[in-house]
């Protein structure tokens, strides 16, 4: 069940269907970007998608591999997100590929490892552990989630929205705590009983990459 | 919005571009995604490089530090945003003259983690780099080196350069900066938000009549937002807060920037001056010199800081260096 085959073409359209996202999500993250943070998470995110978007055409005229597909993407975040989000978004795009290097096509398995390498490269460059009240709050279940899905037996969509579901859950377990990293840190206990715009817009991102997924499998 | 933009998604390019042409004498616009600012006498021979930078929005602050006497380049991020690596490493490569460089920017995560990944690209071509942290924004956390750097970033950088230009090595230069830091405190007010060009809105919503004690300079919300109270009241009680911080007693001397966030007017800095020299006055502390103006703003934002630097002798030689900088020239 979990060798069922996934083309390039899904993450070409993930990349699409996520800086599609990232447009319409725009205002609500940097919504609640103004509430904690300084109000640019939304925008800086959709300055980064527009740069992945612009380079996506000639990545797919060169028929690159899935892992330098992604690897460029997450260079282009990296080099034109910047903030806090550039580098953590940067770095999760760019090991997304790290299990897969060469491939045109990966197994389901294989795509829950990528998105486990892409996550733990989050919290390798963040140094942010669970609690905080960053997007390790919701990426970390969710790459738990995935293994423990499969090990479950669950299908592979029922496993993505498993993660899902585990991610929304560690974005909600963290509203009612203070932040330990990044600029909400030091709003003390003025920044309890709001979500934090990392775990917000990592939900996102995981609900398009199990969305775009229906298409495939 | 009561601004005028073009395509908000290069409002930072066109911002540099017109820069970069009005000050063509001193600086040019280099890299390959044009987000560095670098004097045109960078390299200059035997000296330490000094590099500054972080998000825009807050000009002069950065980019007009650079020139003579000053910085040697700015990284530039987007709006309230650190820069990305690469810019970061770009400016090392420009301004490096064989002594290494120094990174100097407010403590904020995204700003470390770029410029430490800049920092670590050219250790792989055997530069060194070192950082030097800002942290004068006293209200925005308990621990030292988890507070914010605001203002105090232009007293900050201009200890370093003028350690750097004097002839100091790397390490005299990070420890002339650090001992800058350590004697610098500084704490802000706002009466409201900035203009954000690209979401065409404010910021954040603030009521007519409120202001915030301890805002930040992206408009990070502060400690405490209350009803707006008389100018000589809120000087007092910034007071109250750095006088402290800095354990300045009778007979000490202190450098004080009144800092505008972009709206607030000159008439009103010097209202609260004139308080502030009235309060050091009382204590016995003197006032040596006073910069007042808009000298790290947040675009149009209502709202200012005050800033003490405590000196002594070393900490004057460096304040006194002469500078010719587009936005701040002292000879």
């Amino acid at each position: 069940m979990y060798d069922v085959l996934i083309p390039k073409a899904y993450f070409v359209k993930l990349l699409e269907n996520l800086a599609a996202m990232v447009e319409e999500q725009k205002d609500y993250l940097t919504h609640l970007d103004a509430q904690i943070g300084d109000s640019d998470h939304g925008v800086n995110l959709s300055i980064g998608f527009r740069e992945v978007m612009k380079k996506l055409p000639d990545l797919v005229a060169q028929d690159v591999d899935i892992a330098t597909l992604l690897k460029k993407s997450g260079m282009s975040l990296l080099s034109r997100v910047g903030g806090a989000s550039g580098p953590l978004y940067g770095s999760l795009f760019m090991k997304l590929g790290a299990p897969v290097a060469g491939k045109n096509e990966v197994t389901f398995a294989e795509l829950c490892e990528m998105i486990k390498s892409g996550i733990d490269a989050v919290v390798s460059r963040g140094k942010a552990e669970l609690g905080d009240k960053t997007m390790v709050d919701a990426l970390l279940p969710a790459r738990d989630a995935l293994f423990a899905g499969m090990e479950e037996g669950l299908k592979p969509l029922d496993v993505m929205e498993k993660a899902v579901a585990a991610a929304e859950a560690g974005r909600d377990s963290v509203v009612d705590k203070v932040a330990k990293k990044g600029r909400a840190m030091r709003l003390g206990e003025r920044a309890i009983g709001h979500v934090d715009p990392g775990t917000a817009s990592s939900c996102l991102f995981l609900r398009v990459f199990t969305d775009t997924l229906k298409e495939f499998v | 919005m009561r601004r005028l933009v073009n395509d908000p998604y290069q409002i930072v390019e066109e911002m540099l571009e017109g820069y970069c042409a009005a000050f063509k004498d001193k600086v040019e616009l280099i890299g390959e995604m044009k987000r560095v600012v670098v004097s045109k006498k960078a390299p200059i021979k035997d000296k330490v490089g000094i590099i500054v930078g972080g998000g825009s929005g807050h000009e002069p602050l950065f980019l007009g530090y650079v020139g003579d006497g000053f910085a040697d380049a700015a990284v530039i991020g987007n709006i309230n945003t650190s820069p990305s690596p690469e810019p970061c490493y770009e400016a090392v490569k420009a301004v490096d003259a064989g002594k290494g460089c120094v990174y100097l920017y407010g403590n904020y995560a995204g700003d470390v983690l770029n410029f430490d990944m800049g920092a670590e690209m050219a250790a792989d071509d055997g530069i060194r780099v070192e950082t030097v942290l800002v942290t004068d924004d006293v209200i925005s956390a308990e621990n030292v080196e988890d507070r914010r750097g605001i203002a105090g970033d232009f007293f900050v950088f201009k200890a370093a350069a003028a350690k750097a230009e004097l002839g100091g090595d790397i390490d005299e230069v990070v420890a002339a900066a650090k001992k800058c830091n350590a004697n610098c405190a500084t704490m802000g007010v706002a009466m409201g938000a900035a203009d954000h060009p690209n979401t065409g809105t404010v910021m954040f919503e603030m009521e007519e009549g409120d202001m915030e004690i301890g805002m930040g300079i992206h408009g990070e919300p502060g400690v405490k937002r209350e009803k707006a109270r008389p100018m000589d009241e809120v000087v007092d009680e910034i007071l109250d807060v750095l006088i402290p911080e800095l354990k300045l007693k009778e007979g000490d001397e202190v450098y004080v920037l009144a800092n505008s966030l972009g709206a607030t007017p000159l008439m009103d800095l010097m209202v609260g001056f004139r308080r502030v020299a009235e309060v050091l006055g009382e204590k016995g502390i003197k006032i040596y010199k006073t910069l007042a103006g808009p000298y790290a703003s947040t675009m149009n934002m209502p709202g200012f800081s005050f800033t003490l630097l405590k000196l002594d002798d070393e900490l004057k030689e460096l304040m006194d260096y002469p500078t010719d900088a587009p936005y701040f020239v002292q000879k």
